[in-house]
């Protein structure tokens, strides 16, 4: 019992952590190219559930009961796209209109931005779906895809899988195997360097915000599909998270950030079937504290002299 | 003349104002007095946070865990609850010495992160701390906090009359005890500024390797900043529970304070003390007094129902704060008043 326990709550942590981890890639790769922690991500990540809750039902959506269709996957893959599109356009708007001018302003002021970009978010939020929390539809059935009585594997967290990993994979690929991702990691060495080789430095931040908030949209249709419930206050909560994770896995680096999304989904999966929920997001970050103190880099960062 | 002797001294001309208001103004006895009581409070939190994010350049996100410590330290030293029940200004002592040892011991290790890794930590921190404060039962009172926080001066009789009965009679015993500790904290920070070890503050914000290679030492001067800035709000802490007479619930001493608080000296102006206290002034002037009084306009106008509702600026208080900083970063980055020299410097950087 205690075994299919244990293998059960870290397969629930793996699940979660997969979503942390395409927030937290979301966070680090905006941390590449600018240097500064997009504090807004997570209510970004908010407002895209807020427009999954609004397309849920045009796109056809309800709850059923029964083992999902062909058509109930595509129309997934639509809503996917249509908030990843809704969050990837928001976060370019938002770096146009706030970041672009602070440039070459002192490091605290996007920094600062972004908190003030997160409350109207926030505000943005309330106003789209009221202060109570909201259910989201239940699409998927909770019936267990795995024989016997052992471990729950169901719909939902297959659809996690389902997009988590040919998300990241995707990502990845991108970043590695593109003429564009070769560009976004120029401008992540050096972003003087990347601008005098011939680079766009602009477009490449924009195109970096823009798969960022893609990520995040697309994380927060899992998300919802998956705890079926949404609030405008979900941000702070899940953007700490992946923010965590992002750290953890050390600033900057992709690899890093899904690595650490899946360390702090098992360590909270961990913490709140052993310690109870209380006390786990309070274990999440004594970890990272105590991690930082070992590895100021994180735990696949490089290390990097801090820049003037 | 006059208008220069304003501009120079315009502390002690706010001080004997402050100073003479309750005598003058009767209402400050009442409630309005508390809520001036609380605007001091949260003013000297905020120069304890302008030591970590003003002078040194250190972005901190968990200021309200300290003033949360000091709250709670204070209250466990001088409930009925426990054994203790020592005087308030001992216990505010203690209470305060123990949170900057507690600041020195989470900034201990974390001196060699980077800036934006140092203030994700102080969040955490934060988070840490509301968490245990409210799953601490047996000796936080959880969500319940701790309470009754006895008076200060309790037990102490002075011409025959309970100095702690003077308190709880009075509140405008609370009034000046706050505005006299915001002046000497104001007080102190001047002199601080000034000192060789505010100098070094300014110097590590600047240039780390050049304040190097003048022979400060960038990690004592950053665990001082630490220090000084968890037991100005340990202090803070220490005032606000005995004014309330309880800790309150954990969520007092939560991300949003924190970040409340940080809004207040950015808004006003980095390490600008005159900045600062405008800066909790103009936020806390607008939530007590501003929305309320513009929501009642509202209403009155629209005729709509009391509660939640799009058309109350209550409602709409996240978004304006949000535009206030968006702007205030865009347009004026060093603050309504800023600091001669964090302008300067910022003015620099930016060519």
């Amino acid at each position: 019992m205690s075994a299919v326990f244990l293998l059960q709550q870290c397969l629930i942590g793996l699940t979660n952590g997969g979503l942390i981890a395409l927030v937290a890639i979301g966070y680090t790769m905006v941390y590449g190219v600018l240097r500064f922690i997009n504090f807004a991500h997570g209510d970004l990540i908010m407002l895209g559930a807020c427009a999954a809750l609004t397309l849920v039902g045009p796109l056809g959506l309800a709850p059923t009961g029964t083992p999902p269709t062909a058509a109930t996957w595509l129309r997934i893959a639509g809503l996917v796209l249509l908030c990843g599109l809704f969050c990837g356009g928001l976060n370019v708007a938002v770096d146009r209109l706030v970041y672009r001018p602070l440039r070459n302003a002192p490091a605290l002021a996007p920094l600062v931005s972004a908190i003030g970009v997160s409350f109207i978010f926030m505000n943005i939020g309330l106003a789209w779906i009221g202060p109570a929390d909201r259910g989201f539809p239940q699409v998927l059935p909770a019936a267990n895809l795995l024989p016997g009585k052992g471990v729950q594997f169901g719909w939902k967290d297959l659809l996690v899988v389902a997009v988590v990993v040919p998300l990241i994979a995707a990502i990845m690929t991108l970043m590695r195997a593109t003429r564009l991702g070769k560009a976004l990691r120029a401008v992540v060495q050096d972003r003087t360097a990347a601008a005098l080789v011939g680079i766009d430095i602009d477009r490449a931040v924009g195109t970096t915000f823009f798969l960022a908030g893609f990520l995040g949209g697309a994380a927060s249709v899992v998300a919802s599909l998956y705890t079926n419930t949404i609030g405008y206050q979900m941000g702070f909560q899940s953007g700490l998270y992946a923010l965590t994770a992002a750290v953890l896995g050390g600033l900057g680096s992709i690899r890093g950030a899904v690595a650490g999304g899946l360390v702090v989904g098992l360590v909270r999966a961990l913490s709140t079937a052993y310690a109870g929920e209380r006390w786990a997001g309070a274990i999440v970050f004594a970890l990272l504290i105590v991690v930082l103190v070992f590895r100021p880099e994180g735990l696949l960062g490089r290390r990097e002299r801090e820049r003037a | 003349m006059g208008h220069r002797w304003l501009k120079e001294r315009w502390d002690v001309a706010a001080l004997v104002a402050l100073a003479a208001a309750p005598l003058v103004v009767p209402a400050l006895g009442g409630a309005l007095g508390g809520q001036v009581t609380t605007l001091f409070i949260f003013c000297i939190l905020a120069l304890g946070l302008n030591v970590m994010v003003g002078y040194t350049g250190l972005l901190h996100l968990g200021i309200a865990a300290f003033f949360g410590i000091g709250a709670y330290l204070l209250a466990v030293l001088t409930v009925p609850l426990f054994p203790f029940q020592i005087g308030w200004l001992a216990a505010a002592a203690v209470s305060i010495a123990v949170t900057a040892g507690i600041g020195l011991a989470l900034g201990a290790p974390m001196l060699k992160l980077r800036g934006d890794a140092l203030a994700i930590v102080t969040l955490g921190f934060g988070e840490v701390v509301k968490v245990t404060l409210r799953n601490l039962e047996q000796i936080t009172g959880g969500m319940k906090g701790l309470n009754p926080v006895p008076p200060p001066g309790a037990g102490v009789t002075i011409a025959g009359t309970d100095l702690g009965m003077a308190f709880a009679v009075d509140p405008r015993w609370f009034y000046y005890l706050s505005l006299a500790a915001l002046a000497g904290v104001v007080w102190a920070m001047r002199r601080l500024e000034a000192s060789r070890l505010g100098r070094a503050w300014a110097a590590v914000r600047e240039d780390e390797l050049a304040a190097a290679t003048l022979g400060i030492s960038a990690t004592q001067v950053k665990l001082s900043a630490f220090a000084m800035s968890a037991a100005v709000a340990a202090l803070a802490g220490c005032l606000y529970a005995a004014t309330l007479s309880t800790t309150a619930d954990p969520n007092a001493y939560d991300f949003n304070r924190s970040i409340t608080v940080l809004c207040a000296v950015i808004i006003g102006g980095l390490g600008s003390i005159p900045g600062t206290l405008l800066g909790v002034a103009i936020l806390v002037g607008f939530d007590t007094v501003f929305i309320p009084a513009a929501d009642s306009l509202i209403q009155q106008v629209s005729g709509t129902a009391n509660g939640w509702s799009l058309l109350s600026l209550g409602s709409w208080r996240l978004a304006i704060f949000g535009l206030a900083l968006v702007l205030v970063m865009r347009y004026r980055p060093a603050g309504l008043i800023p600091s001669r020299r964090l302008a300067a410097e910022w003015q620099r950087g930016a060519q």
